[in-house]
């Protein structure tokens, strides 16, 4: 007799989605589906309104990283202008888009994931939520707040305020760093370094203890995808996209991010509005690629900042090609900070940093434009027409965690077949497939560019189609 | 002064004041430092009664008087504020953010927006009416400016400010009730207009993100009206 237990809340994911799980005669785990249940239309509303909008329009996609996106668009419209931007807001862009990495990160590490991984996968779900970390861990609930307050902090003083500052402009940004912040920042350097290397150190030591969900986590042969600078090394603001395959082996290197269209193809499935992008040459499905930490981790050939390098090292020793399992996503997402962080120390430390030249003008002079920068979550693209007015006229965006939709679809059905037994269900079960859905942080408000609150629910299906288990969040 | 015109005694909100029969009651009101709300009403613009947030009541008369345009006359009580004018106000506020489409987080003129700041200070929390959400054109063919109908109140500004001021008598405004939009020359695209001289006038004292140099990211438009005093009180010494 079909059964029903609804766990209400469950939380620590951005966004809202589906997962079901399909059950053969034996109750063994059959299939599983990622669904993403909700439409915005941003590519859509945005026709029609003059291109310098952009940046402020498409921030409003995410609360989370409207700064990914403000940056992203307004490279989008630095193409449409055909300008090449100041050296300093060049630059300052840069320590923007490093600030919102390391906020994004420390927000999935120590708020949503930090759960799991210190109270365990099976701890009493009324307890396994950050305030029950504080408990027990203060130190470590504490360091997360402060290290996402430097990222918040740093995009506060420079943006004006920490979500969708208006500072990014088409052509550069729109006022000058004084001495007084760059000084301001560069004092939070220290701690927050030493917060990072404190976690970091924790966080190895614990690995033991997640050797299965390490193996069973989305662990599998994909491609990976990310920008790389010219010399190899970890890239988020500029560059050129690099694709590298399980063995570690770069299948692709040099392409051209305004020509990705040749590259990513983007399918579309009945069951969710996050569209599957894929690598083209490998046709769909057998094209998913990763984005996002791990991916970055696994196309470089160097972090080019002395802490960072050290942790990248010691990191890719893991596995003797590239790091396949997704729980590893967390491991590096802690070594980005550390990147982070002391990227934009050196950064602050150019005397050119304070220049007051920020902004270049122009009309429209070219009638497209593509802008792609690394978001937290992974690669962002954003790609506009326009008409001779400099109107919209049509826009496409892949967003970071959209990336990852072929992997995140593959992970839970790994991970469910693996952990979850239908004929006996207990909750660390349905849970461990949720966390490999939080192993990737993804954004799904973002990626479908949805609105509203729609709940996170697991269903488990038997083979004659009745729901068997449900697991959700809201009404 | 003339000396033909006369002083009139009156009282607005308890309080004596005199003006000259031609003042409007919204001027000697502004001269008093009382607080009369207004969108369409410029300084140194013909006043044309549009917006109607200026009305006042007049003891006496259950009728509502646009003190914009409405002469002083001896003896009347004056009321600026009242429960039934808040109502009114309020409502034409609600009116004018649900005829259009006014995002104010992504307006070239956020933060600098006369409607913005009168909802703020008339304590306007919600649009109780529901919003029109029309498709409404950006004309984006001039090489400095650009019109976004979206964002217009129908103010006029724009259309007197062109005529009086600079003279050219680009601007008008076509078509009847919520139809209604201004237009340059003969409903020609502006960057095509023969009578626009590239003054930038009508941008700044447009109390909106509707007019608005070209370019201007978010928030960026800050208006400046400084030269319409100024500008009247050369013409008016010329004459």
């Amino acid at each position: 007799m079909a059964q029903k237990i609804v766990i209400d809340p469950v939380t620590r994911i951005e966004g809202h989605s589906k997962i079901t799980i399909h059950l053969d005669d034996e109750g063994n785990v059959h299939d599983a589906k990622f669904h993403v249940t909700q439409f915005r239309g941003f590519e859509k509303l945005c026709e029609g309104r003059p291109f310098y909008e952009m940046p402020s329009l498409m921030a409003r996609i995410c609360g989370i990283c409207p700064v990914s996106h403000l940056v992203t668009s307004a490279k989008a419209c630095d193409d449409i202008m055909a300008v090449r931007i100041p050296e300093t807001a060049f630059n300052l862009r840069r320590i923007l888009i490093l600030a919102q990495i390391v906020q994004s990160h420390a927000l999935s590490f120590f708020y949503l994931s930090s759960p799991d991984l210190l109270l365990g996968m099976d701890a009493d779900p009324a307890k396994r939520h950050i305030f029950e970390v504080m408990q027990c861990h203060p130190t470590l609930a504490r360091d997360g707040i402060r290290l996402r307050q430097f990222g918040q902090q740093i995009i506060e003083w420079l943006g004006g305020k920490r979500i969708h500052p208006a500072w990014v402009v088409p052509g550069g940004v729109n006022e000058p760093l004084s001495e007084e912040l760059r000084d301001r920042i560069l004092a939070m350097i220290p701690e927050s370094l030493s917060i990072i290397q404190r976690t970091l150190g924790w966080f190895k030591k614990t690995l033991g203890r997640f050797q299965e969900e390490i193996r069973t986590f989305a662990n599998f042969p994909t491609l990976f995808m990310g920008l790389v600078k010219s010399d190899g090394a970890l890239e988020t603001y500029h560059g050129s996209l690099r694709i590298v395959d399980s063995t570690g082996n770069v299948v692709a290197e040099h392409l051209n991010p305004s020509k990705y269209m040749d590259f990513i193809g983007e399918s579309v499935e009945p069951w969710s509005y996050l569209k599957s992008p894929y690598y083209k040459p490998m046709g769909y499905p057998q094209g998913i690629y990763r984005v996002g930490p791990l991916a970055r981790l696994n196309i470089i050939d160097k972090c080019n900042t002395p802490l960072a390098d050290q942790e990248w090292a010691e990191f890719r020793l893991l596995e003797r090609g590239s790091v396949l399992s997704s729980f590893h996503y967390h491991y590096a997402r802690l070594i980005e900070i550390l990147l982070g962080i002391e990227r934009i120390e050196r950064i602050l430390n150019s005397p050119e940093i304070l220049s007051k030249h920020v902004r270049a003008f122009a009309g429209p002079n070219n009638m497209e434009g593509i802008g792609v920068s690394e978001a937290p979550r992974g690669t962002l693209i954003h790609h506009y027409k326009v008409n001779e007015q400099g109107l919209i006229t049509w826009a496409n965006l892949i967003i970071a965690t959209g990336n990852n939709n072929l992997a995140m679809n593959r992970g839970i059905l790994q991970a469910a077949k693996h952990f979850v037994d239908g004929k006996n269900l207990k909750e660390g079960m349905l849970n461990r497939v949720e966390a490999v859905i939080r192993c990737y942080d993804p954004c799904l408000s973002c990626s479908t560019h949805a609105l509203g609150q729609m709940p996170l629910q697991i269903q488990l299906v038997d083979s004659m189609g009745d729901i068997v288990d449900e697991l959700k969040r809201g009404k | 002064m003339n000396p033909s015109i006369r002083v009139k005694t009156f009282k607005i909100d308890d309080r004596d004041v005199s003006a000259r029969e031609d003042e409007t009651i919204l001027a000697v009101a502004r001269q008093n430092g009382i607080f009369i709300p207004s969108l369409c009403y410029m300084d140194g613009l013909t006043p044309i009664g549009a917006c109607r947030l200026c009305m006042v009541e007049i003891k006496g008369s259950t009728k509502l008087f646009a003190s914009c345009v409405t002469r002083v006359e001896e003896g009347i009580e004056v009321i600026t504020n009242s429960k039934r004018l808040q109502k009114y106000r309020l409502r034409i506020l609600e009116f004018l953010f649900s005829e259009r489409n006014h995002i104010c987080s992504v307006c070239v003129s956020n933060g600098h927006c006369e409607l913005q700041s009168m909802a703020d200070q008339l304590g306007l929390t919600h649009v109780r009416v529901p919003y029109r959400y029309p498709i409404q054109p950006v004309d984006a063919t001039h090489e400095r400016f650009v019109v976004d109908h979206n964002r217009c109140i129908l103010c006029a500004r724009c259309v007197r400010v062109c005529d009086e001021i600079e003279g050219a008598h680009t601007w008008d405004i076509m078509g009847r009730g919520v139809e209604a939009r201004v237009i340059t020359d003969l409903n020609k695209p502006w960057g095509e207009s023969e009578s626009c001289t590239n003054c930038s006038k009508c941008v700044h004292v447009c109390p909106t993100g509707a007019l608005s140099e070209k370019g201007k990211s978010t928030a960026e438009m800050k208006k400046k009206q400084q030269f319409l005093p100024y500008l009247t009180w050369i013409r008016e010494g010329r004459t």
